[in-house]
């Protein structure tokens, strides 16, 4: 029989070490298939972070380069400075990208380095245990607000895709959701998206991707999708933001 | 005629699939796997091929086939 459906060239037949029902192995499999797709494998740099998605080289059958806690994109504007050929591009949580990370995000945009970055807004600090991160929700519980975020005290959930919005460097900006099998094929569309825009070197493009995050959020699978689509795209609203 | 494949010793059991194939197909196995899941598998039937399980899957672990 034919194959339909099958796992992309470009991504590693490995189990991943990633939580059930994770966000992360979706989002990693959607970039594969887009490198694929632009048959750009073969120059295609990836700058993975610091957090759950720290191992995406293991994945990736494509160069990799591991970049300190939120530097990614400091690391990038290097690598893509260098080798302009090169097709560079970032995969970052919010706690990389989003806290420890901001001024490079900030600095790298404003910039308009002709660079791509997929953008992983799970709410949450996955990897260290379900700490609060800049992008969780008011009254959301994690291990360091068990009463819930409260804007007087930890501030307001930080929103990426509407703080880059106005900057005239920026080309590309979407947030997408990983919250049906419809925003898994609107997020990679997304991701085709700010892929191609750097082959047509149009400058700064980023995907927010709101990903499940079930076992810090304390819940089943489909419970975190469903609290994603009911709950997190209040506060992160989906589309275009440039 | 098409029909699903699901790695079971890479399923972690998220049962995503579950929840999102319209002909309700997949179904969760009463053993578990050796990593200590509980996978799900296909039971066969009137599969469409329309990929919404290997969509959803995290694991990338199902693959979809199609004759036509
Ligand atoms: C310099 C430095 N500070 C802090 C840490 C600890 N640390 C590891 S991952 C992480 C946050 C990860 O959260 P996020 O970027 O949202 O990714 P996720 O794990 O949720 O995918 C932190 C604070 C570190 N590794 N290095
Ligand atoms: S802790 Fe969260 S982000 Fe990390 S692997 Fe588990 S579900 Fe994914």
């Amino acid at each position: 029989m034919k194959k339909a459906f099958t796992r992309p060239k470009s991504l590693r037949d490995v189990e991943t070490h990633y939580c059930p029902g994770c966000g992360h192995g979706v989002a990693q499999r959607l970039v594969c298939e887009v490198i694929d797709q632009l048959g750009i494998r073969g120059k295609t740099i990836a700058v993975c972070p610091v957090g759950c998605a720290v191992v995406a080289y293991d994945y990736w059958n494509f160069d990799c380069c591991e970049a300190a806690h939120g530097r990614a994109l400091a690391v990038a504007t290097g690598i893509k400075r260098v080798q302009p050929d090169k097709f560079v591009f970032t995969y970052q949580g919010d706690g990389d990208l989003a806290a420890i990370g901001t001024a490079e995000t900030v600095h790298t945009a404003n910039r308009g380095e002709n660079l791509s970055t997929v953008f992983i807004n799970n709410a949450i600090y996955g990897m260290t245990g379900g700490q609060m991160a800049p992008t969780t929700l008011l009254n959301q519980k994690t291990a360091t607000t068990p009463l819930g975020r409260d804007a007087q005290r930890e501030g307001y959930p930080l929103k990426v895709c509407e703080l880059l919005s106005r900057l005239p460097g920026v080309a590309f900006l979407e947030r997408v959701a990983l919250d049906s099998a419809g925003g898994i094929i609107k997020a990679k569309r997304a991701i085709h998206q700010a892929f191609v825009n750097q082959l047509e070197k149009k400058g700064f493009s980023l995907v927010e991707i709101l990903s499940p995050c079930p076992v810090c959020w304390g819940k089943s699978a489909l419970q975190a999708q469903q609290w994603l689509k009911e709950e997190m795209v209040k506060t992160f609203p989906l589309g275009r933001y440039k | 005629m098409a029909e699903t494949k699901i790695n079971r010793e890479r399923c972690k059991g998220c049962q995503l699939c579950v929840a999102v194939c319209p002909q309700g197909l997949i179904v969760l196995d009463k053993s578990l796997n050796k990593r200590g899941a509980q996978p799900v598998y296909f039971k066969g039937g009137k599969c469409t091929a329309c990929g919404l399980c290997f969509q959803v899957c995290p694991e990338c672990c199902i693959e979809v086939f199609n004759n036509e």
